[in-house]
């Protein structure tokens, strides 16, 4: 009897723990969700900061943007959603970067474009300076002297600097 | 006092005016007596640095006596202002830096005419640049932004107080250092466009200008990293980068400029590259305007644009126009830049340069893109967006690799070609070292298949180690061969080959130190913050160590008044540290701002920030930030300075050996060349 009581008593405490392990583990899922928009976002308050890294003292703005963030996660809105609200409600601006769509895709594209296109330049510039003559073309070997010594001399000190 | 200094100010602007016209006329006529008229357009760019000067003092001595009639003092100064903080009153505000910026140009000029001559010509000519440059900052501190201006209604007892960002220490000498870099690189653009004007033949004003511009490069370089070091004390983000505007404006200048130091050895050594290397100059000299034009014009918002005006429209027109100046000399003398020689083979010292010069470039063009991208995207799709570090750390980390690849690799490749055996010779062990490292790092925990970061942090972590064992490496094998040929120790021997080819081996010990700052730059993916609203005892985890707050104080002197709190640092058991983050309210700004209190190890550094009270509870809030491997940023720069200091040192004579004999002779064939080159 008194056994049976103890497990009665365990089972009434089973599904508050499973609330309470689901609460913190939704708390938990809940603070990532928010550190992972809040590092998408900026503060708009002219700082220049991300929204959870602004540290602006007396910051009218990030507070109450913080605030905004987590009503929004708390109540299960997805993260497109939240980002889409916050750029609603506070221009693109408010994103840490630009999006990757329509004319802002030009601001991702340009830096590896550039890289891709010096890359090609110098290999095509170190082909074509291969192919290019000499000033001087070779005749017949003679004894080099005089001024002449004195430039291959004057080159020689430079390319070695000894 | 307000009089003398624009009198002073105005006579410096005619002396400096007198001395672009009447040296360009003298340049220009080529007549009899034109050397006379020469030497007074010297002499009077000489005057102007004693104009400039006394202006300068004249406003300094203003805030150290508090005459707050002069509106700039006013503005930027109280009287219960630390002394040192009123002495840098003069770079703090908009009139002040410009003010200092062309103190610091005629501070040049005057050495620049001193030392004329070493090439009378070459000398009048870049004379006569400086001076047209001086004119335009004296027109602004005349006209447009007078640091002289008085106020108009009763003077006040007390003036608005130093910026609360800008009382830190550090702030006495990082402006001076970026200013020095920013003016400086004024000097070999100014040689640059006389050389090209004036057809100027050979390399010699390479040479001649070679030593300005590394000194130059040094002091942006300390520029630009007390600037991060700042950052990081000061404004309680716990990073030290943020691709701020205004940091980036710092930035470009400085890979254009690092770019230029790389390729003139092109122009030295084989008479190449002559038409880029005109251009890098010029390119940094402009960005270096260019970055001051983003940060007053406030055409680009920026948390550290401390001085924003009107002023943007003349910077901009001053760009306009040396653009176009510069293109008329180009264009008229391009002849003169035909390269000598030819390249000869893809794995050669000069391909790599190319490629060096190629992603410093192209770094600079990323950073400028992004920095304009708000702006372009305003008047392409009438909305501006935000260009964030996130959005940098993405597009420059592939090209910052790769420029660390070469800082490790392009050193060791030989002028003209490369052969296998001395590729095999040269790499072998320092990249065995470095794959070492990796599969320490990956022993260690380092997982680079988890997150691009970490991947980055392995490869970066991997790079620096390869640059610092080649450079290691080039020293004991230099050393080794002198030691063989002197017989002296092999520390001896490897101070004898700087000695031998201080440029050089400078140049290795600034690149050990580049490797030293991606050491410090690679801890960032695996920083760790935490934030709590701490009563007294209670704890925050952060990493290995305890947090726990011991207390709330306050303290008050006649600048600020200061809340504290104590925290005391754990790790296990142990109490390691006590650190007091403060939160201060400046009396005479009216504003507050946090200090972070920092426990810097070789390892990591613990940063903790008072963030002040929650507006709801009441209850004071800590950050903290656990920030592996920062110091060795700091170390890095050290090194770095230390390294050009290295290679500005003159070369010693060269050794003269005489081999007698075959059988005597004690050094080998190929222990020729240790030292030579670059």
């Amino acid at each position: 009897m008194r056994f049976s009581l103890i497990r009665d008593k365990r089972l009434h405490l089973i599904p508050a723990l499973l609330l309470a392990v689901l609460l913190l583990l939704g708390a938990g899922d809940d603070s990532a969700r928010i550190d992972r928009i809040g590092h998408q976002l900026m503060c708009v308050c002219g700082c220049n900061q991300v929204l959870l890294e602004c540290n602006h003292v007396g910051c009218s703005y990030s507070t109450r943007m913080r605030d905004e963030l987590t009503a929004a996660v708390t109540r299960g809105d997805g993260d497109n959603n939240v980002v889409q609200w916050f750029i609603q409600t506070y221009g693109t601006t408010v994103l840490t970067v630009p999006t990757e769509h329509g004319f802002n895709r030009i601001a991702w594209i340009m830096p590896y474009l550039a890289l891709v296109l010096g890359i090609g330049l110098v290999v095509i510039i170190v082909a074509v300076w291969k192919k290019r003559p000499l000033a001087v073309h070779a005749s017949v070997p003679t004894a080099v002297r005089g001024v002449e010594l004195d430039r291959f001399r004057d080159q020689a000190r430079r390319e070695t600097q000894l | 006092m307000a009089e003398l200094g624009s009198f002073v100010l105005l006579l410096a602007l005619a002396l400096s005016a007198y001395s672009f016209l009447a040296g360009l006329i003298a340049l220009i006529r080529k007549q009899p007596g034109s050397e006379r008229l020469s030497e007074t357009a010297r002499r009077a760019g000489i005057a102007s640095f004693g104009a400039v000067f006394t202006g300068a003092v004249i406003l300094v001595t203003a805030a150290f006596r508090n005459d707050f009639s002069i509106s700039y003092i006013l503005h930027h100064s109280n009287r219960d202002l630390p002394l040192p903080y009123k002495f840098a009153t003069l770079w703090s505000g908009q009139e002040g830096s410009l003010l200092f910026w062309s103190l610091l140009l005629s501070g040049y000029g005057l050495v620049l005419r001193l030392r004329h001559k070493t090439d009378v010509r070459l000398f009048a000519h870049a004379s006569v640049v400086i001076a047209a440059v001086q004119v335009f900052f004296l027109l602004l501190l005349n006209f447009a932004a007078k640091p002289f201006a008085v106020i108009q209604t009763a003077v006040p007892p007390d003036g608005n107080g130093l910026n609360p960002l800008l009382q830190y220490p550090e702030m006495v000498i990082h402006p001076p250092m970026l200013y020095l870099g920013y003016v400086g690189f004024t000097v070999p653009f100014a040689f640059a466009l006389g050389a090209l004007a004036m057809k100027y033949p050979g390399e010699k004003w390479i040479h001649i200008t070679r030593r300005w511009t590394m000194v130059t490069w040094g002091f942006l370089t300390c520029g630009v990293f007390l600037g991060a070091h700042w950052a990081y004390s000061v404004l309680g983000w716990g990073g030290y980068w943020g691709w701020d505007p205004v940091e980036n404006a710092s930035l470009m200048p400085w890979l254009v400029g690092t770019a230029f130091l790389h390729s003139v050895m092109m122009q030295e050594k084989r008479g190449m590259l002559k038409t880029w290397n005109m251009w890098l100059v010029f390119g940094t000299f402009w960005l270096a305007i260019l970055g001051t034009f983003l940060t007053r014009s406030g055409i680009i918002s920026s948390v550290h644009a401390f001085a924003q005006s009107s002023i943007g429209d003349w910077f901009f027109w001053f760009l306009i126009i040396s653009l176009g100046t510069f293109t008329f000399f180009f264009v008229k003398n391009r002849s003169h830049l035909r390269s000598e020689h030819k390249l000869e083979s893809l794995i050669s010292r000069e391909s790599s340069f190319l490629f060096n010069n190629l992603l410093f470039v192209l770094a600079c063009f990323t950073v400028l893109w992004g920095t304009w991208f708000p702006k372009i995207s305003e008047l392409a799709q009438g909305k501006k967006v935000t260009v964030g570090a996130a959005f940098y750390n993405k597009v420059t980390i592939p090209v910052a690799l790769l420029l660390l690849l070469l800082t490790a690799v392009g050193p060791l490749l030989a002028w003209r070609k490369t052969s296998f055996e001395s590729l095999k010779r040269n790499f072998l062990w320092p990249s065995l070292g470095a794959l070492a490292v990796g599969i320490v790092l990956v022993g260690l925990g380092v997982r680079p298949w988890a997150d691009v970061s970490y991947f980055y942090a392995l490869v970066a972590a991997m790079l620096a180690a390869l640059v610092a064992f080649t450079v290691i490496s080039e020293f004991i094998r230099g050393g080794r061969v002198i030691s063989g040929h002197t017989g002296e120790n092999l520390a001896a021997s490897m101070v004898r080959l700087w000695h031998r080819n201080t440029r050089r081996y400078g140049g290795y010990i600034v690149h050990f130190g580049v490797a030293l700052v991606f050491l410090g730059i690679l801890g960032t993916p695996f920083n760790r913050e935490a934030e709590k609203e701490m009563a007294f005892g209670d704890k925050l985890a952060l990493g290995p160590y305890t947090l726990l707050c011991r207390s709330y104080t306050q303290e008050e002197n006649a600048n600020y008044s200061s809340d504290l709190a104590i925290i005391q640092i754990f790790k296990g058991d142990k109490q390691i540290d006590t650190l007091y983050p403060e939160s201060r309210f400046y009396t005479a700004s009216q504003q507050q701002q946090h200090v972070p209190a920092i426990r810097s190890t070789l390892k990591e550094d613990i940063y903790v920030v008072y963030e002040g009270q929650n507006q709801d509870t009441g209850r004071p809030i800590i950050k903290a930030h656990l920030n592996p491997m920062v110091s060795w940023i700091w170390i890095g720069l050290i090194v770095m300075v230390f390294g050009t200091i290295l290679s500005l040192v003159p070369n010693a004579a060269p050794m003269r050996a005489t081999v007698r004999d075959s059988k005597e002779a004690r050094v080998p064939a190929h222990a020729a060349p240790v030292g030579a080159g670059d």
